[in-house]
């Protein structure tokens, strides 16, 4: 998973409004400025992109020259009928439901309990924030760690409990996925985590002192001030979060490879393999242009929330 | 917000820039000047370890400490750890993945391990370099060295591919105090021969006497392949039978009363107790290991397994003659030369690279392998070997997996029957479900246009 950057919604809404002249004055100096970008941005995505859209409609081969032939939309009509892609895309789901509400709801918890901290905050703050910047391998193996059978130091643990035996996490169908849910909460929670703390810092002291004079409890502070104050960041982190858990693979592929059977295998390990595995590029570019239509609904229904969201505001 | 300058003492962004590029450069000159890095390699498209053999293979377990044996003996002639770079990589579609990969990516290893049913495909996906006669002759050697049987499974048309290692077909393990205990030994301490369900379910029932629990045992849960070779062993032993693919995967031709009869035997062993419903690979094993069953069905490989328990005495067969004609499931390791572009120094190493594998035959026929090469399966001191040589002529009546560009060891195919198979020997599918849904299954990567053509 990769972080995608964030841009402060009001920058962009104060810059657009400059005067006509002065506009075309800094075209060309800022096109100038945004070639080399530019640049990468059309050859490692716009053209991929591209590429992925034109490969799903050929019995494109990794190991052929060109497209390959025609398939129309034969590559689609396989994948929606394969039970494969179906359960893919189920344990997709099944792993953002893991994942999405204790990654947003915690995050905020502990961005609220931190920023009550007087002394030592940046402790609190470094804690959280560096599992984020390791890389998803060394996480693997951590929790590879932690959670084996037997050995691990979740059985040691259980073991002190008096538990005999306990089910091999990552071996069992059924809880293959939380451990790899659980994985990714540790690792991933100090992205909201700081940005649930940035805009907790951007609300004004003065609101609270006010309504501790008119009485306000703690929790009511936090019910009717912070959580209203912070909606926008809510909806932000929801967003980033459900994007980057549908594309969940590092971790599944580290860890489990899919494992037992199929029972983790989540729609871009099912890319992956299609493409590379089974050299078929044109049914996993199907494969991507769906789950990339899945992305983009949901994107553009968080952008119509945002936007009922500013009207009542 | 206000703007804040960066406090006295702090790094400004411009001089965090020079240093960075500094940085950049320093490490890309470093980079380029150690000759052979990867990254040079890469950009100056040289060969990635000049003077080296880089070797790939996909060996773990017995298997992986018997190769490593064989590689050290394989420097040490050579001058030394330099001349050799080998990695081990994970059984199966990651290695296949891996090697197709850096073979289209142009940055291949010398030689390569794959299975034959595996080979065919690379090489109908023009990832292998064609072993011509020439560049068996630059190491002394010939097709004739092979056994016949496993140098054609290596051929695609009338050009080969591939330098057979080895045959490792699907046997049958015996423990032999369980074996003696119920009068299935002959004087010599080796089982009698069992031809025919009859008599095969007569051993089975009276070594369950003696065990109290399972006559024999094979893998069910969580493994496909297993029961594919078993039922594959089986099917392929009965007259009549056809290959479960044809036109290169295009067409499912098995035969489907055959198929039906022969799960419904399968389950019957089974059902009647005589072989365990649900045990997984280290479970079948151990139950052969304890003495709770007289039988055990697998690949020989497993003979490592076997020797490493303490005071278990036991022997190796191939599967008996249940029906019209010996047959067993079988795949061949190779080695392959991945396609580049090789100077004749480059292609006289790998060939001797090879050439010093397979002189090292004995090393690997310990391992339970039977020798593709006929110098070392001719030697006096492999026919010494025991129990090697009691089951090496199940070598030549393997059977090979349909060629399908989604078949071979460990495949989609055999994921897809194999899955259904071992239901039908849990009990909890009946033959008839498990053809139809191996057939459905089946049916969508038989419509599939061929990706390798």
């Amino acid at each position: 998973m990769s972080a995608p950057t964030i841009t402060e919604p009001g920058v962009a809404a104060t810059t657009a409004r400059a005067p006509r002249g002065v506009r075309s004055a800094e075209t060309r100096p800022a096109w100038l400025f945004i070639a080399p970008f530019a640049l990468f941005y059309v050859v490692f995505l716009i053209w991929p992109t591209a590429y992925m859209v034109i490969a799903s409609f050929f019995n494109t081969s990794v190991v052929q020259e060109g497209f390959g032939s025609w398939a129309g939309f034969g590559n689609y009509a396989e994948m929606l009928t394969r039970p494969e892609f179906w359960s893919a895309m189920w344990h997709t789901l099944q792993f953002t439901l893991y994942t999405v509400p204790p990654l947003v709801v915690l995050s905020f918890v502990f961005a609220v309990l931190a920023n009550r901290v007087q002394r030592g905050q940046w402790f609190f703050r470094l804690a959280f924030f560096v599992p984020f910047i390791l890389p998803s391998a060394a996480i693997a193996l951590i929790w590879n760690f932690i959670l084996s059978p037997s050995t691990g130091l979740l059985a040691v643990v259980q073991g002190w409990f008096g538990v005999e035996e306990p089910a091999p996490i990552l071996g069992t169908p059924a809880l293959a996925m939380v451990g790899i849910a659980l994985a990714t909460l540790w690792w991933t929670i100090g992205f909201n985590f700081i940005l649930y703390l940035a805009g907790l810092q951007d609300v004004p002291r003065e609101v609270y002192e006010a309504a501790a004079i008119d009485g306000a409890s703690p929790w009511q502070q936090i019910r009717w001030i912070t959580i209203p104050m912070l909606s926008r960041t809510t909806t932000l982190v929801i967003l980033l979060q459900i994007i980057a858990s549908l594309k969940i693979f590092d971790q599944v592929y580290l860890m489990t490879a899919g494992g037992p059977g199929i029972s983790t295998q989540v729609a871009l390990g099912l890319v992956t393999t299609s493409a590379f595995t089974d050299f078929r590029v044109g049914a996993a570019s199907a494969a991507s242009v769906l789950l990339f239509i899945v992305i983009v609904a949901i994107a553009v229904a968080r952008q119509l929330i945002d936007r009922a969201q500013e009207r009542r505001a | 917000m206000t703007p804040h300058l960066p406090p006295p003492g702090r790094p400004t962004r411009r001089s965090l820039l020079k240093g960075g590029l500094a940085l950049g450069g320093l490490g890309l000159a470093g980079a380029t000047a150690g000759c052979g890095s990867p990254l040079a390699a890469g950009i100056a498209g040289t060969q990635l370890a000049p003077g080296t053999v880089t070797f790939w293979n996909l060996f773990g377990g017995g298997d992986g400490a018997r190769l490593q044996l064989m590689l050290d003996e394989y420097a040490r002639q050579n001058g030394g750890p330099d001349s050799l770079q080998s990695a081990t990589f994970a059984w199966g579609n990651p290695y296949y993945t891996k090697v197709s990969l850096a073979t289209l990516g142009d940055k291949p290893p010398d030689v390569a391990v794959a299975h034959l049913t595996r080979a065919q495909n690379l090489a109908r996906a023009g990832l292998l370099t064609e072993i011509t006669d020439e560049m068996l002759a630059l190491v002394d050697l010939t097709p004739e060295d092979f056994t016949p049987k496993v140098w054609d499974a290596g051929k695609l048309g009338e050009r080969a591919y591939a330098v057979p290692l080895d045959t490792h077909p699907f046997v049958l393990f015996y423990n032999k105090g369980v074996c003696e205990q119920a009068g299935l030994l002959d004087g010599d301490g080796k089982l009698k021969p069992i031809r025919g369900t009859e008599q095969w379910e007569a051993a089975l029932t009276a070594a369950k006497e003696v065990t109290g629990a399972y006559g024999a045992s094979v893998a069910t849960v969580s493994e496909t392949a297993t029961p594919w070779r078993l039922f594959q062993s089986l099917y392929s032993q009965r007259s009549g039978n056809t290959p479960f693919l044809s036109g290169g995967g295009t067409e499912l031709t098995f035969d489907e009363p055959l198929v039906a009869d022969t799960l419904a035997y399968l389950q019957s062993l089974t059902a009647k107790g005589l072989m365990p419903t649900t045990t997984d690979y280290a479970g079948s094993q151990t139950l052969m290991f304890t003495g709770q069953a007289a039988f055990y069905m697998q690949g020989e490989w497993e003979i490592t397994t076997a020797q490493s328990v303490p005071d278990l005495e036991f022997g190796m067969v191939p599967i008996p003659q249940l029906y019209d004609s010996p047959a067993c499931q079988a795949d061949s390791h190779a080695f392959i030369l991945p396609r580049m572009e090789r100077d004749e120094d480059q292609l006289r190493r790998a060939m001797g690279f090879v050439r010093s594998m397979l002189d090292q035959g004995m090393t690997w026929a310990e391992g339970g392998h039977v020798p593709a090469y006929l110098p070392t399966l001719q030697d006096p001191a492999y026919a010494a070997l025991e129990p090697q040589s009691d089951y090496a002529p199940a070598a030549d009546y393997a059977v090979y997996d349909a060629p399908a560009w989604y078949s071979g060891s460990g495949s989609n195919f055999e994921t897809i029957v194999g899955a259904q198979i071992g239901l039908v020997l849990q009990g909890s599918a009946s033959p008839e479900e498990a053809i139809a849904s191996m057939r459905s299954q089946l049916q969508t990567y038989a419509e599939t246009a061929d990706p390798l053509s």
